[in-house]
């Protein structure tokens, strides 16, 4: 058995104190393996993310463990964490967050550079990985001169450069029509067939199908996870058809 | 919608017989409402009785007719394909029974019942989509597998044609059915939401189990809650729901 890319334990968040506590996670646990998408849904304010920012290390859980690619955030300290964010977690954001000043390459070499990388070599890095996900004829235009669905792919890339296994989307279809938002989510899809660990946040059923699984949030506390599929045959007997 | 129209549909492009009517009708609606050959004959036997279709020379070698569409068949079918779907007749739907009935038999964890839906339906939205995404694979290879040097002959286009055609009615079905899904997944979302809501008026119905002095009583708490909160004066107890 691998270790998960992403392991939430028992993981509880209060904001406040005394009365005016309120918890905004309650005894949470999740496990995304490598090559598994799951999907967060639940209605606003139940904790969904909150879930994805303690996942990414940007903010810290006030009991129990979140253990990212077998490294336990708790024991890394501030510095350990913003390296292991930088170098294994990629974030897809729903308003894109490309530079507008930088072509869809440099922003996708931002990550490696910033690790130290050398420009040159972080631009071939990031040309190679918008290449493999067919977007090279991006690779030169700035974020005004693309699409919303073209940015948004451009961010995924930005979000696996180099050694980053494991990708936290929040809303990334949100602000994008619904053929563009799938192609999104083929080339999120596509990345975890190709063995990406994600979690997506998403409030469309839609976009959550194309997940693993899907697990459901209310009040901080996971109510239902679906699990993994049943055959489709079986479905579409269930649903009076026959193929 | 009437196997009528769809098999005067189908001969609207070419004489059929029975057999090939139904394989043709069940390929382009990628199976989801299957037909049984007797359905068929005995609809082209009410067709032909209308002056809507008739047989096309004699009986081949396996004693097989095929029909075509008359003049008034013809008219028929343009009128089917300009003229709205009526929606009028709705079936009776056994989830807004069901969930209507919930909220109105005391005992009823009406939560438990939506999230119970919720979860088949997501599962088989995920099913669908799995399906849908074997489609879109299929239609990219396709795509790149058709070099323009590699000029398929004249029968292997027309072939890689029907194929893409019969593609697309499957894909179009599928996304019928995952629309379908999603939007009883959005209205159960609605429904919680409606739920929450109604927790918080101070004339809900009594609970479960409750005497009329306890509603009774409830409500006068309620309302006074209310009353203060109005003037100012915010209650802690509620804060919590509030969130």
């Amino acid at each position: 058995m691998s270790t998960p890319s992403l392991l939430l334990d028992n993981v509880t968040r209060v904001h406040g104190s005394g009365e005016t506590a309120v918890r905004a996670l309650d005894g949470v646990s999740l496990e995304v393996m490598p090559g598994e998408l799951v999907a967060v849904m639940g209605p606003s304010g139940s904790g969904k993310s909150t879930l994805l920012n303690l996942a990414g290390g940007l903010d810290l859980a006030t009991s129990g463990r979140v253990v990212i690619e077998g490294e336990d955030l708790s024991t890394l300290g501030a510095k350990g964490v913003a390296q292991l964010r930088r170098r294994r977690v990629g974030f897809v954001f729903q308003d894109y967050n490309l530079i507008p000043s930088l072509t869809a390459a440099e922003n996708v070499s931002l990550p490696l550079e910033l690790d130290g990388e050398r420009p040159g070599k972080a631009r071939r890095h990031a040309r190679q990985t918008l290449d493999l996900m067919g977007l090279r004829e991006l690779s030169d235009r700035f974020p005004d001169q693309m699409s919303g669905g073209q940015q948004q792919r451009v961010a995924i890339a930005r979000a696996l450069i180099g050694s980053r296994r494991l990708v936290l989307a929040d809303e990334p279809t949100g602000a994008l029509d619904s053929h563009t938002g799938e192609d999104v989510l083929r080339v999120l899809r596509e990345r975890c067939d190709e063995g990406v660990a994600g979690l997506l946040v998403t409030h469309e059923a839609r976009h959550a199908a194309w997940a693993d699984r899907v697990v459901f949030l209310r009040d901080g506390v996971v109510v239902d996870s679906t699990g993994h599929a049943s055959r489709a045959e079986d479905l579409l007997d269930t649903a009076g058809a026959r193929r | 919608m009437s196997v009528k129209q769809g098999l005067m549909a189908l001969l609207a492009q070419a004489p059929m017989y029975g057999a090939q009517l139904r394989s043709e009708f069940e390929e382009r609606t990628g199976g989801t409402w299957p037909l049984n050959v007797g359905q068929v004959y005995t609809t082209l036997a009410r067709l032909e009785r209308d002056g809507l279709v008739e047989p096309v020379g004699e009986p081949d070698a396996e004693g097989r007719i095929s029909y075509r569409l008359t003049d008034a068949g013809k008219a028929e079918v343009g009128t089917w394909w300009s003229t709205p779907v009526d929606r009028d007749n709705t079936p009776r739907d056994e989830l807004t029974i069901k969930l209507a009935l919930a909220v109105t038999v005391p005992g009823v964890d009406v939560q438990a019942v939506a999230q119970t839906q919720r979860t088949a339906t997501l599962r088989q939205l995920h099913d669908l989509t799995r399906l849908k995404q074997d489609v879109l694979r299929k239609q990219r290879a396709a795509e790149s597998g058709a070099a323009p040097s590699e000029a398929p002959a004249a029968n292997e286009g027309d072939e890689a044609g029907r194929d893409g055609n019969h593609d697309l009615a499957w894909l179009l079905v599928l996304e019928n059915l995952i629309f379908t899904a999603e939007a009883e997944v959005r209205w159960l979302d609605h429904v919680e939401t409606r739920l929450h809501r109604e927790s918080l008026r101070p004339f809900r119905r009594s609970s479960a189990g409750e005497t009329a002095a306890e509603a009774t009583a409830r409500v006068e708490a309620e309302e006074t809650a209310y009353r203060l909160e109005d003037e100012g004066q915010p209650q802690t107890g509620r804060a919590g729901a509030r969130r």
